[in-house]
């Protein structure tokens, strides 16, 4: 028997936080942008501090108007935007904020989430595809290119936390995470969190954007409100990673007093972790396409192979 | 030793130290610039100091200094004396539109009836709109700030040094006598 009324508020309680998370950690990444590089970035929006500047973004995108390039494949180019930001607002639903507050009980979760977090980089190779751009195409390409580095080593390295803990359910992996993990699944962290930032084609793994180079590859051609859900995903899936680290490899919830205060420590986890990725943002350049491959392969690649032997040995030995 | 991944670490700590450190962005709407004298803003013209010499407006190379006068008999100052003519100015405009800031107008001046005001924010819409006629000009006037102090070591302003040393010779020239004593 499904408790409907208890399913509509989590799921509203999801949807809520799939609109407010995103628009905060842009906000911060617009402000610790700005201090890092020693400016102040946005001061007027909203009067304070340009608290209000995301908001008056979103005015100014719908205000603009949606073109649609001539020769473009119509039906896939209005599509690809909704791709992309939908699977993460799927993904949010089977995560475990606290012990008993995830929005859906998904057994295997873990597999769950990590199809569809996959299924959001294809609306990036549908807007490059259908764009009938040049610039899109190579962006488009460079999607392609990436999902071939990035996606083992995050799938490896999400299978050593599922090995650790017994089980494939996100709940619990967080439960039975012990501070030990952090040393002993430290490489497992390291690679969930770079493949991760690779999979978000955030920098320093923005090649398929570039901004610089292919005028933000598949998303060239798109203007107003599309290319407001683009970069709505985007941030979306900083929020998504970031949640998905802290139940992986920090606990989710562990902390003291987690009894009662549990969300607020997977909420700040998630915190300190989108803040890490807007750091790397402004402290680390872009890398070329070939040099991601030869990080993913040669070194991230190696060393969840290394942490799935460590898990393994550990597991099985009975030590953890 | 440079250690490998140092480089990671640096860029964070940079980053890191920006970010705890106040920024360096002037907020300008909201809090003027203090800019320093002289700083080559508008030119300001007194109009008392002007004789309609041209000299500015011949020397300017962007020929943006329009001056028109007329002359004016003045009555002799004595009683049989010769009646003098002098320049009265008419009009005193500078299209800064054209003006290239180049600063030759002011020091060519041999009267100091034009100077630097730092004052900036005189955009207009129209850019005909941007040559001021000489009341405008004699507005920005009251913006020039004092020219600023001159350094301790260094010489003495001409006419100081020309003053000090006629005074020296008129000295010396007065009482030969002690100099030598004292030599």
């Amino acid at each position: 028997m499904v408790d409907w009324w208890d399913l509509t508020l989590r799921l509203v309680v999801v949807l809520v936080a799939f609109l407010v998370l995103p628009l905060l950690v842009g906000q911060t990444e617009h402000k610790a942008m700005a201090h890092m590089q020693a400016r102040v970035g946005p001061m007027y929006a909203g009067g304070f501090h340009g608290w209000a500047q995301l908001v008056a973004d979103g005015v100014k995108f719908v205000q603009k108007e949606d073109v649609i390039p001539a020769a473009a494949d119509r039906v896939v180019f209005r599509l690809a935007p909704a791709v992309a930001l939908i699977p993460y607002l799927v993904v949010l639903v089977a995560i475990p904020v606290a012990p008993d507050a995830v929005a859906s009980v998904i057994d295997p979760s873990l597999f769950f989430v990590l199809a569809l977090m996959s299924v959001g980089v294809l609306g990036s190779l549908m807007a490059g595809w259908s764009s009938a751009n040049k610039f899109s195409l190579l962006g488009g390409l460079r999607v392609a290119a990436q999902l071939m580095s990035y996606e083992l080593p995050f799938v490896l390295a999400a299978a050593s936390a599922a090995m650790a803990a017994g089980s494939v359910s996100l709940a619990v992996i967080a439960q039975s995470w012990t501070p030990w993990w952090l040393l002993w699944q430290l490489p497992g962290l390291i690679v969930f969190f770079v493949a991760g930032l690779a999979e978000l084609q955030r920098p320093p793994f923005d090649m398929p954007v570039a901004d610089a180079e292919i005028i933000f590859g598949p998303y060239t051609e798109y203007t107003g409100i599309r290319f407001a859900v683009f970069l709505l995903a985007e941030y979306a899936g900083i929020v998504v990673l970031a949640a998905l680290t802290t139940v992986l490899f920090l606990g989710g919830w562990a902390g003291p007093w987690s009894d009662a205060l549990g969300w607020l420590w997977t909420l700040l986890k998630v915190g300190v972790l989108s803040f890490l990725v807007i750091w790397a943002r402004v402290a680390y350049p872009r890398l070329r396409e070939d040099q991601l491959q030869r990080l993913g392969w040669t070194i991230l690649v190696p060393l969840a192979l290394f942490q799935l032997v460590i898990t393994t040995v550990l597991v099985a030995g009975g030590v953890v | 030793m440079k250690v490998f991944g140092s480089g990671l670490l640096t860029g964070l700590k940079v980053t890191w130290r920006n970010l705890t450190q106040r920024s360096v962005t002037a907020h300008y709407p909201d809090e003027l610039p203090a800019l320093p004298p002289r700083s080559r803003g508008v030119i300001a013209l007194i109009e008392e100091n002007c004789t309609s010499c041209m000299l500015c407006a011949r020397e300017c190379p962007a020929w943006c200094i329009y001056i028109d006068s007329h002359k004016e008999t003045v009555p002799a100052a004595t009683e049989g004396g010769r009646e003098r003519s002098r320049n009265m100015l008419d009009r005193f405009a500078i299209d800064f539109s054209l003006c290239m800031y180049c600063s030759i107008c002011i020091e060519v001046c041999p009267f100091d009836a034009l100077a630097w005001s730092p004052e900036f924010e005189y955009a207009e819409y129209d850019i005909r709109d941007l040559t001021h006629e000489k009341e405008r000009l004699e507005e920005w006037m009251w913006t020039v700030p004092p020219p600023p102090a001159l350094d301790p070591a260094a010489l003495d302003p001409k006419e100081i040094a020309a003053a000090a040393k006629a005074a020296d010779r008129a000295a010396s020239r007065a009482e030969p006598p002690a100099d030598e004593a004292s030599g």
